[in-house]
């Protein structure tokens, strides 16, 4: 009796759990995601799949920057340094030595790094572990700032952080780059560690910690005066966002292969700043929606960079011509659509059948 | 180190820091007015360079009608772009961090606009054998430049102290920066005073550039971005919001730069990472800058 009332309950419950059209919608939706997405070679071929991987990277690292600018509203221009560091970090650790050894002709590697060899994904977390022990150690001074003052400083430890790498020789292969770094990201392995940060980032901000943070964007004195501790949380969300950084940067890394310091300038952070703006910051949703269409964006409108014979018309094609288009987005996005696709708010099926939940507001008129 | 070896870098290091300073001053007046952090600055720096170049190259200007036009075109387009990108968040109230977004953006189109344009391979800077002539004092040997530059800066920044501090409009835009909104109501149109700052800084960026690719000979699209940065921490350094404090912070660390590279020449590969360590060092240290004014911080 007592057993087979303890297995009712849960039943009952799942049961009542799969009545409900959102929950429905979420598992259908996400059946179809995953057939998609394991069909897209036969289906598109090698180079849509790659164009999805590639975006998915992007919305890892845009995810990243939307923790710290969009949900926490300090605005951190320091992503592509985390990047970096998760970059190399996976490079060298999953690298083979006999790669290496080809690889670093110029200065020999320290022998102790040359003879490691480990598995991509704990070379990936190692990597996201020293971005966010980096970011912890930089927080100290970025927090005693504020405003455009931290983005700048952010942006100065970015660019301090990549000429020290630039110059270690000995570990980085200097300007060099390293190239020859196995590709272990199948689709798979990208989607499900977006997945993974997706799920870990949305119930992180349904969490008090993360009302703290929203709280901290819209009113850092009030926030404060609510008893929340400013420097704990912003250094929370600083180096969660570096750690998720260097994941993206990691993934980046064995997808094409080669890492180079070149690569993580700081303009590196302007087509993040872009993905963002038009997904809406402060909205995971957005970020994710937002990196997908840019990252396919940048494949579909190549045809600008090449030359077009339309008979009556000759396009001579110049190349970087779609970039200046996405730099006009970014300038657009921001004067008139500021609210990006889905404002501060998550997507929900609810406002997509178009039955908003109205906040009711508390009625004060009897006071 | 011999005494003229060390004279040497001095002057080098003074025509540096005179550069770096004529483009602080863009920084500086632009956010001692309007708080914002103009990223695009450098880029315009780097269309500057662009324009004197091909105003030399392509139409055989002579040097100083090719300054003047690069000074003229480029005020201009500095006004432009305060008019397109910062004008419209301005008169909605954005807050400064979304200001300095749209800031990034124009910095991200002129780069790709002058990739598409110019191509992204370098080109030669026209070298203009007045400045490029070398002079021996002693056992000092320098580029005439190197004498010109610093007078040129020197001058300009007499006539710049003087036009905010005895005309007018000068008085406006000091006023401006200390308190926007009372200054509107006194009846002095905001904008005009905003769209000049932005003018005058450009200006001065483009009289630095012509010099800048006289001296380091390469121009590319992205060749704004660093010498731009740095003037920014220029003017960080002496206090932003303050003109003088854009010259002593420029020279400041130009000779810095140029002295840590004579004297550790191991260190040369690490000369773009020293300013930004100078710069939070400042921050920490010395938040308001080397000359400081008194800032309040309102809730």
């Amino acid at each position: 009796m007592k057993n087979n009332k303890s297995f009712k309950v849960p039943l009952k419950k799942i049961a009542y759990w799969f009545t409900n059209r959102n929950h429905i919608l979420t598992i259908v939706s996400l059946i179809l995601l995953v057939l998609l997405l394991a069909n897209t070679r036969n289906w598109f071929g090698l180079y849509v799949e790659r164009i999805i991987k590639v975006g998915m990277v992007y919305a890892i690292a845009c995810l990243a920057l939307n923790l710290t600018n969009g949900c926490t509203g300090i605005v951190s221009l320091g992503t592509p340094a985390f990047m970096c560091i998760g970059a190399y970090t996976t490079a060298i650790l999953c690298m083979s030595p006999a790669s290496k050894e080809i690889v670093y002709y110029l200065t020999p590697m320290v022998p102790f790094l040359k003879n490691i060899q480990l598995p991509f994904v704990l070379s990936l977390l190692i990597g996201g572990l020293l971005a966010a022990g980096t970011a912890f150690l930089i927080g100290f001074p970025v927090f005693r700032f504020n405003g455009d003052y931290l983005s700048i400083v952010t942006l100065g430890f970015s660019e301090i952080i990549r000429v020290i790498i630039l110059n270690t020789s000995s570990v980085t292969n200097g300007s060099l780059g390293i190239t020859k770094i196995p590709d272990h990201t199948n689709i798979w392995v990208v989607f499900i560690s977006l997945l993974i940060i997706t799920l870990f980032l949305l119930s992180l901000m349904k969490s008090s910690y993360g009302r703290a943070l929203k709280a901290i964007r819209e009113d850092e004195t009030a926030a404060q005066a609510m008893g929340i501790n400013l420097f704990r949380h912003k250094m929370m969300s600083f180096v969660l966002s570096a750690f998720i950084s260097a994941i993206a940067g990691g993934l980046m890394a064995s997808l094409l292969n080669t890492v180079d310091s070149n690569q993580f300038r700081f303009t590196y952070v302007y087509q993040f700043l872009l993905m963002l703006m038009l997904g809406g910051q402060g909205s995971m949703s957005g970020a994710i929606v937002g990196a997908m269409i840019v990252a396919s964006a940048l494949e579909i409108f190549r045809f600008f960079d090449e030359p077009i014979n339309l008979g009556f018309w000759k396009y001579p094609g110049y190349p970087g011509m779609r970039m200046v288009f996405f730099a006009l987005a970014l300038i657009l996005i921001i004067l008139f659509w500021r609210k990006g696709i889905f404002g501060d708010r998550e997507f929900s099926w609810d406002t997509l059948f178009g039955k908003q939940k109205t906040r009711k507001l508390p009625d004060n008129s009897g006071l | 180190m011999t005494l003229p070896v060390f004279l040497q870098q001095i002057v080098n290091g003074l025509t540096v820091g005179s550069l770096f300073a004529l483009v602080a001053i863009g920084y500086t007046l632009v956010f001692g007015i309007i708080r914002l952090i103009n990223f695009a600055h450098g880029d315009v720096f780097m269309v500057a360079m662009y324009v004197a170049y091909y105003a030399i190259t392509a139409f055989n200007i002579t040097w100083y009608w090719a300054l003047l036009l690069t000074v003229l075109f480029v005020a201009a387009f500095g006004i432009l772009i305060d008019r397109a990108a910062y004008k419209p968040l301005r008169q909605q109230n954005a807050p400064t961090t979304t200001m300095m977004i749209s800031a990034i953006g124009v910095s991200y189109l002129l780069q790709n606009a002058a990739t598409v344009l110019f191509t992204g391979r370098q080109k030669q800077y026209p070298q203009i054998s007045y400045f490029t002539e070398v002079i021996k004092i002693g056992s000092v040997s320098f580029q005439r430049m190197a004498i010109i530059v610093p007078i040129i800066t020197i001058i300009l920044l007499i006539a710049l102290t003087l036009f905010t501090n005895k005309t007018k409009v000068g008085m406006a835009m000091r006023a401006v920066s200390s308190d926007m909104e009372t200054v509107y109501l006194m009846g002095i149109d905001v904008n005009n005073i905003v769209t000049l700052a932005f003018g005058i800084g450009s200006a001065l960026a483009a009289i630095g550039a012509v010099f800048w690719g006289t001296k380091y000979i390469s121009i590319a699209p992205l060749a704004g971005s660093m010498p731009g940065l740095k003037s920014f921490i220029c003017a960080v350094i002496g206090g932003i919001g303050n003109i003088n404090g854009a010259f002593i912070g420029g020279y400041f660390l130009g000779l810095l730069e140029t002295m840590i590279v004579a004297f550790f020449p191991q260190l040369t590969s690490y000369k773009d990472a020293i300013s930004f360590v100078c710069l939070i060092l400042i921050l920490l240290i010395r938040p308001t800058g080397l000359i400081s004014e008194k800032i309040i911080k309102k809730v």
